[in-house]
């Protein structure tokens, strides 16, 4: 039998102990990609902030590679686990160069060869060499979510956590942006874990979906399954419908 | 030609593209200085500054006679051509001894600066950036120092240590650091929780790593501006322990020590109290005036 | 066409900069009736500062030019400012992106609601409360008397917004301008502040500018769609033929969205042409 990805099971995580993740289990085989969609205090980035260690007043397991996680992350860890955030604006340093980013992973873990790494990953997420030494202030907001995507490459991780990658950029570069993790992720092998609250999107990239609400799963399917926009769970209807855009009668049955 | 060539460099400084972290660097420096530029009060200040400092390194050169030396037969003389700002009660030239006196005023500063800034921007980040128990023992500490008026304290510690000009830094820093750990704390509460933090540490950097490369030099900016604005303070302060008579001790020309002995004077010899006085208010405004300027320039981004 | 509210024809707003002027809208020009029109674009279209140029609230030191601009027969070109602000909040007016930074954090959302009625209607301040209360009705919060005397911190982010259209009506404005009204909101709760402005368009008759990034919100939302690159007009037409559209940019931007019901290997980019630009 093949070892867990991860593994997490029965987390809970409180916040100020209000629980904003309640009970959630599930497991990824090594290159799965496996979605979390939810509305804003589902619980659904928490969940990605429990596994990366973030957020720590948590219960339940957490098994990456089948070790058992503690409080505290590793080094070890952080070559096999590494996140990319929402807010490309938030997420890069703004005092630090591209080419500053990049090196502080190299630098930590003590890997030679840091010339060569950072323009393999720069390469590998489309950025050239006029890049390497901006500030994050001269990059737009998909360059940026590249630098953000190639930080979090450089340490070659086998499980990527996405925290809504793309919902702070525009349509056509969230396109572009997609596009690249899609293929980084089955180029290496990755395995996959996206948090967002666009279910079109999060069917795109992953193969399983489950829709979080206040803190737990409330239906958990292959994304195939949504295609014919029908769904087993009411919260889960109700995201279909409203993802066609704007209805009368949809929005008719939702007012109170 | 030559314009070609300016203009080159300024296009090198100015690319949106740096090829290289020495020019990367070089383009940001450039982004300032033309932001402080700007706004011309800073660089009055600037001006004001760097002419205290030229003055404190070319003094023999500047100063017409030695400002110890006394000549009785010349005391109390009026503002003339040979005496530009008049002579003191020992007939020691006013103006040598204010041109040497920028030597102590730059002292005291500096040594004051290079102390407390470090120190409080370190403890203001190790507090913020831990939070819970460090950061309350920390502040409340900041709070005790805070809660005594600064002249007041530091006149309790050049008591305690003796009068002189060296007890008197030492005296003026211990009682001027809080201020700059309470900035630094308030800036580090904001990044500690940013995703590049975040970031950082899923990188598995430690909290040390964190805190020197990371979270402190986004407070070094706020430290800069504050201890630039502090400095007009320092000065006076100085200046009020040399007054006292418990900063630097006589013969050394300080601008304080200098204003006291001018008391007696101060409605006969009119000049014997004032020169000191104005060199203390321009430098005073010039450091604050250039504290402004960096502010403003460092805030644009 | 005695129905038109807003004429705007070669609309231009223009920033100076360091090298010259930018120009963050390039001669747009539209009418506008007792409908919804959609103005769609990516960040830096150029679509809100369009709403701003038109409430005269560009940030200094832009400039707006426009041959012509006007609204309900009134040539808001040359009105002073004094005026444009008096017409503002009167007659037209704009719902925000984020109710919590539009709202006075230290006045309850009731108060706001009967002060801005007190401003419009001098005369009648004693049917403040009252009138306040008839809004909140409108934008259909169940308990109005109950949610007066919140503190818009205690509000939840999709009824902030709905406050916010209640502050907004209570001027009984005929034109209302909202930019990213549910862009802030999830998905649920943005359907029923849509459906609060359909009913203000289709029920008293206001005219409605729907400035979104989401195209597909916008074609099931509004009559009209404006399409806008990076400052420029690329296309307008009726949002029902939005399928047919004609610009490449227009069709970029509907098939770069991932799709429920579609499968992608590979989701769809497109090149921008600077011909689109000139």
């Amino acid at each position: 039998m093949t070892e867990k990805a991860l593994d997490v099971r029965d987390l809970v995580v409180r916040y100020s102990s209000r629980a904003v993740v309640d009970g959630v289990s599930f497991s990824l085989d090594p290159g799965d990609s496996f979605g979390i969609v939810g509305e804003s205090g589902s619980g659904k980035s928490t969940v990605l902030r429990a596994i990366a260690g973030l957020a720590t007043d948590r219960s339940g397991t957490i098994d990456v590679a089948g070790k058992r996680l503690g409080a505290k992350r590793d080094l070890a860890f952080c070559r096999l686990v590494q996140m990319v955030f929402q807010d490309p604006f938030g997420s890069l340093h703004p005092k630090q160069t591209v080419d500053r980013a990049l090196a502080e992973p190299i630098a930590i873990h003590g890997l030679g060869d840091g010339e060569r790494r950072i323009q393999e990953a720069l390469d590998a997420v489309g950025l050239g060499r006029g890049f390497r030494f901006r500030y994050p202030h001269q990059l737009s907001g998909g360059q940026r979510q590249r630098v953000a995507i190639a930080r979090a490459l450089i340490l070659e991780p086998k499980i990527l956590l996405l925290d809504e990658p793309t919902s702070a950029l525009d349509v056509s570069i969230q396109a572009e942006v997609l596009n690249l993790l899609k293929r980084l992720a089955a180029e290496r092998g990755m395995t996959m874990l996206l948090v967002s609250h666009n279910l079109a999107v999060v069917a795109h990239m992953c193969e399983r979906v489950a829709v979080m609400q206040s803190g737990v799963f409330v239906e958990e399917a292959p994304s195939s399954r949504f295609r014919s926009l029908k769904a087993e769970h009411p919260y889960t209807q109700t995201l279909l419908d409203a993802s066609g855009g704007f209805r009368r009668g949809l929005a008719a049955g939702l007012v109170g | 030609m030559r314009a070609a060539t300016s203009q080159s460099w300024r296009d090198w400084l100015l690319s949106e593209a740096p090829q290289s972290r020495a020019q990367a660097r070089a383009g940001q420096a450039y982004r300032r200085w033309r932001g402080f530029t700007e706004n011309w009060l800073g660089v009055v200040g600037l001006v004001i500054v760097l002419t205290l400092i030229g003055m404190a390194i070319f003094a023999p050169w500047i100063a017409p006679y030695d400002p110890l030396a006394q000549n009785l037969s010349q005391r109390l003389q009026p503002v003339s051509w040979q005496h530009w700002c008049g002579t003191d009660s020992l007939g020691r030239d006013i103006f040598s001894r204010i041109v040497y006196g920028s030597r102590v005023t730059l002292l005291i500063v500096g040594l004051v600066v290079v102390t407390v800034g470090p120190l409080g921007l370190i403890l203001g980040c190790v507090a913020g950036y831990y939070g819970g128990a460090v950061d309350r023992i920390l502040m409340r500490v900041t709070d005790i120092v805070l809660a005594f008026p600064k002249l007041i304290l530091a006149l309790a510690f050049v008591a305690a240590l003796g009068p002189g000009l060296e007890n008197a830094i030492i005296a003026i820093a211990i009682t001027s650091w809080p201020p700059y750990a309470r900035v630094a704390r308030t800036e580090t509460m904001v990044i500690r929780n940013s995703d590049y933090i975040a970031a950082a540490k899923l990188q598995g950097a430690s909290s040390l790593r964190i805190i020197m490369l990371h979270v402190v030099p986004l407070c070094v900016p706020s430290v800069i501006v504050r201890s630039t604005l502090d400095m007009a303070g320092v000065i006076l302060t100085a200046a009020g322990l040399g007054f006292l008579g418990l900063g630097a001790q006589p013969p050394t020309p300080e601008w304080g020590a200098m204003i006291a002995a001018g008391r007696e004077q101060i409605f006969d010899q009119w000049w014997v109290a004032t020169f000191p006085g104005l060199a203390i208010c321009i430098v005073a405004l010039g450091f604050n005036l250039l504290g402004d300027g960096v502010r403003d320039a460092l805030d644009a981004r | 066409m005695s129905d038109i509210l807003l004429d705007v024809e070669d609309l231009r707003v223009r920033f100076p900069g360091l090298s010259g002027y930018t120009e963050a809208v390039r001669g747009l020009s539209f009418t506008l009736g007792r409908e919804r029109l959609g103005i769609v674009g990516e960040s830096g279209s150029g679509k809100s500062m369009t709403g701003r140029a038109i409430l005269d609230l560009v940030p200094p030191p832009g400039e707006v030019t426009a041959k012509r601009m006007a609204f309900m027969g009134l040539d808001l070109l040359s009105m002073p400012h004094r005026e444009r602000r008096a017409l503002r909040g009167a007659r037209m007016s704009m719902v925000m992106q984020d109710p919590k930074y539009s709202l006075n954090p230290v006045m309850t959302v009731g108060e706001q609601i009967a002060e801005t009625w007190r401003i419009h209607n001098p005369g009648e301040a004693g049917q403040a409360r009252e009138r306040a209360l008839a809004m909140l009705d409108a934008v259909r919060i169940r308990d109005p008397k109950h949610v007066y005397d919140l503190y818009p911190h205690e509000v939840s982010g999709g009824m902030g917004q709905r406050v916010m259209i209640a502050m907004v009506l209570v001027a009984d404005p005929d034109l209302i301008i909202a930019d990213e009204p549910t862009s802030a909101l999830d998905v649920t709760v943005s359907m029923q502040v849509l459906a609060i402005l359909d009913d203000l368009v289709s029920q008293r008759g206001l005219g409605l500018i729907f400035i979104s990034h989401d195209l597909d919100l916008v074609r099931s939302f509004c009559d009209r769609v404006i399409v806008m690159y990076g400052g420029a007009v690329m296309e307008t037409l009726n949002a029902r033929d939005l399928d047919h559209a004609q610009h490449a940019y227009t069709k970029g931007l509907l098939n770069c969205l991932p799709r429920l019901d579609r499968v992608d290997a590979n989701l769809p980019v497109f090149t921008r042409d600077p011909e689109w630009l000139k």
